[in-house]
């Protein structure tokens, strides 16, 4: 009886510390969720999904604060990529769906006035005080953060065209025709 | 001689129709009203517009220059006047446009002054250099720079360079007759490609249906004492795919992931080393080409066309028959319907095939796959095509990639030989840029990323740095109001005694800030003082003679100081 329950005691003790010892050894930083919901977001940094940027809304997300269905840019696939990913329903899309765009100075228009250099989320936009701004389209993530802040409201936003290198071969689909 | 021929699995025999296209010799092609030269006709970075609309061009002219090593240049086909340089709807499935140059001829067709050049007494690098700037690129259809693959892996020894004049693809038949007529100037390009690759061995490959070719290429390889070996290789499609025709004569097998450099072989087409010949001897950079020009057309033949030349100008040279209901650019396995007849041919333009009804008919409808494996049985690569169309029709892209779809060469034996007809290439096409697209998007996200969080950064330490500033010049003010506790004790002493003393402790102050501001200048010493020449040092005294006056007055109007301070913080 009391081997027994030594034998027991010193395998509570042993396994007790074998799992002390990996939880401080294997400690792993961070949420790997978030990471993991992160990658699914499109890094837009727009701000619609009212959260400011996209890892705070990743965290969010992950703490079970916020929808999934809060990102425009992510569109419904993004929704059901995370619906997917957290085992829960995809929920319609809480927004319009809008196609990729990017963001033009109309140069003779600007003043200079630095304004949608500070807002830009990632530094796309070159220009100095007093000198014309001027958008790097190939980094411009689409976000309209720009837009606002404008005091001569000279930025638009222009759907992002079809080219060579973009373009898509279409999903085969067959014209049905009524036999006679 | 002895060759022993491999074999690489599937395949396909289709109906050939070549012969309609044969008994003629090449023709010249007429000079077309008007040229429309893509500035991107190869893999790889898009040249850049080196002339302006106005501008008079001479035949061979560089007019796009070759952006980065992997991208080829671009030259005019005529001498003529550049039109402009514009969005054109390209040689390309999409329809789409892409910059052009347009040229009207003047039909003098005057050559720009050529240099003809011995490459062997060239360096290597030059070699290639000269390929590149003279538009060399794969004629095969791909249109990879050439000038790339000239250069031989480090690690592996090159064994062998394989020359495909396999032409495997119905109708086409552009690569027998210049291998037929210009057998010699084939083989010196050849030669050009063994000099800079140095193989053991070169081996010509061309398949046993082009009898005519074989003969003549192993004149050639005679007449110019070269030890190439011009070997038949069975007909059977597709043959003249790169890792099928060296899968055929040398028996190795490229794997997925990497090149054939890799083991040890480089592989060509027979109209690439003809125009590379061309470049390196005399001068001539690539300005037209050889097409087919057959199907349902009254005068089938082969001529030798400008690149640039409007497809609508070409096809009036073969005669199309009234029921001809669109043009196939390639063969049709793996070609595609040219969206316009406004679109040019281009280097990759091999043949023009007009269409009928009654020589490509309407494929049946679609019917459900019913797992038979006839398409695993024809893959010439050993994939499981039914596999991939389940994943692609229901959109799973990463079960695709898994059956490996990228090693796919959409050569079109599967959906040939699919019971149900289902369009199998065109669901793996379909399947293939959304992958693209999607990793072009998780690149930029990626990107935004990065930068957003190195934004964060910044801003955090700028702030970091300004609140110890702030901190610093807290400080600084904290110690000079203990050395001047007198002055300011004084004046706040008098100021709530009478109204008039206002003014007069205003003063105070504002004498007190100017006083402030002399002591911080003359602390701020200049540091570069020391080992001055003599005539700096009277220069120096010279501008403080000159600056004594200024400050004099500086002082007798402290008001006219603060202005300008104010305006320079401004």
């Amino acid at each position: 009886m009391i081997t027994a329950i030594v034998i027991m005691a010193l395998g509570a003790i042993v396994l007790g510390a074998a799992l002390g010892y990996a939880s401080v050894k294997f400690k792993v930083e961070g949420n790997p969720l978030v990471e993991k919901i992160e990658a699914i977001l499109p890094q837009t940094q727009c701000g619609q999904c009212g959260y400011p940027g996209c890892k705070p809304y990743a965290e969010a997300i992950a703490e079970g604060e916020a929808d999934i269905n809060l990102c425009p840019p992510g569109g419904m696939e993004g929704v059901r990529k995370l619906a997917d990913l957290l085992g829960r329903e995809p929920t319609p899309l809480d927004a319009e769906e809008k196609p990729k765009q990017v963001a033009i100075i109309d140069e003779a228009t600007c003043i200079g006035c630095t304004l949608c250099i500070q807002a830009c989320p990632v530094d796309a936009i070159v220009g100095a005080a007093k000198q014309m701004h001027t958008i790097v389209a190939s980094l411009c993530t689409g976000c309209e953060l720009c837009v606002k802040p404008c005091p001569v409201e000279c930025i638009r936003m222009e759907p992002i065209a079809e080219n060579i290198e973009n373009w898509k071969w279409k999903y085969p689909v067959f014209e049905i025709k009524r036999a006679a | 001689m002895l060759q022993q021929l491999f074999k690489f699995k599937g395949g396909v025999k289709p109906q050939t129709s070549k012969t309609s296209s044969l008994h003629e010799p090449i023709g010249q092609a007429p000079l077309p009203a008007r040229l429309i030269v893509p500035l991107h006709q190869s893999i790889g970075g898009t040249p850049n517009p080196l002339v302006e609309a106005g501008e008079h061009v001479l035949k061979g002219q560089l007019i796009g220059g070759a952006d980065g090593w992997i991208s080829s240049a671009v030259h005019a086909p005529t001498s003529g006047t550049v039109l402009a340089i514009e969005e054109h709807i390209a040689a390309h499935p999409s329809g789409l446009s892409t910059l052009s140059v347009i040229i009207e001829p003047d039909g003098r067709d005057e050559w720009i002054e050529r240099t003809p050049l011995d490459y062997r007494t060239l360096p290597p690098e030059r070699v290639r250099e000269i390929l590149r700037d003279a538009g060399v690129v794969g004629l095969g259809g791909a249109v990879f720079p050439s000038h790339a693959k000239l250069t031989a892996s480090k690690t592996v020894p090159m064994d062998e360079l394989v020359i495909n004049g396999a032409e495997c693809e119905p109708f086409i038949t552009c690569d027998d007759l210049l291998m037929r007529e210009r057998a010699e100037d084939v083989i010196r390009g050849v030669a050009i490609f063994r000099d800079l690759l140095m193989p053991k061995r070169v081996l010509i490959g061309i398949e046993d249906n082009k009898p005519e070719a074989v003969a003549a290429l192993e004149k050639a390889v005679q007449a110019l004492g070269e030890n190439f070996e011009v070997i038949a290789v069975p007909t059977r499609y597709p043959a003249g795919g790169a890792k099928q025709l060296i899968r055929v004569l040398t028996g190795k097998e490229v794997p997925a992931a990497k090149r054939s450099t890799d083991l040890g072989v480089q592989c060509f087409n027979v109209a690439t080393a003809y125009t590379a010949y061309r470049a390196v001897a005399h001068g001539e950079p690539v300005i037209s080409r050889i097409v087919t020009l057959t199907g349902n057309v009254e005068h089938p033949r082969n001529w030798e066309v400008l690149i640039g030349t409007p497809l609508r100008e070409f096809i009036q040279l073969g005669k199309p028959k009234n029921d001809t209901n669109g043009y196939l650019m390639g063969g049709p396995m793996m070609g595609f319907e040219m969206p316009s007849l406004d679109a040019p041919l281009v280097k990759a333009t091999n043949c023009i095939i007009a269409a009928s009804p009654t020589l490509f008919p309407q494929p049946p409808p679609e019917m459900p796959c019913i797992r038979c494996g006839a398409c695993a049985e024809a893959c010439p690569h050993e994939l499981q095509p039914f596999e991939m169309y389940w994943f692609a029709h229901a959109k799973n892209f990463g079960k695709t990639q898994e059956y490996n779809i990228f090693d796919c060469i959409e050569c079109g034996c599967c959906s040939y030989v699919c019971p149900s007809h289902i369009p199998l290439v065109q669901y793996f096409r379909f399947a293939k840029s959304e992958i693209w697209a999607r990793e072009r998007d998780k690149k930029a996200s990626d990107l935004a990323k990065a930068r957003f969080e190195f934004r964060n950064l910044r801003d955090e330490r700028e702030k970091a740095e300004k609140a110890e500033r702030l901190a610093k010049a807290a400080a600084a003010k904290a110690v000079e109001k203990k050395a001047a506790p007198v002055d300011s004790g004084a004046a706040l002493a008098t100021s709530p005694d009478a109204p008039v003393n206002a003014d007069v402790a205003k003063k105070a102050t504002i004498a007190a800030a100017i006083e402030r501001a002399r002591v911080q200048r003359e602390t701020a010493e200049p540091k570069n003082t020391d080992g001055l020449t003599i005539a700096q040092r009277k220069e120096i005294a010279e501008i403080e003679a000159r600056r004594a006056p200024l400050l004099a007055s500086e002082q007798t109007a402290p008001n006219a100081e603060t202005q300008r301070t104010q305006s320079t913080d401004t």
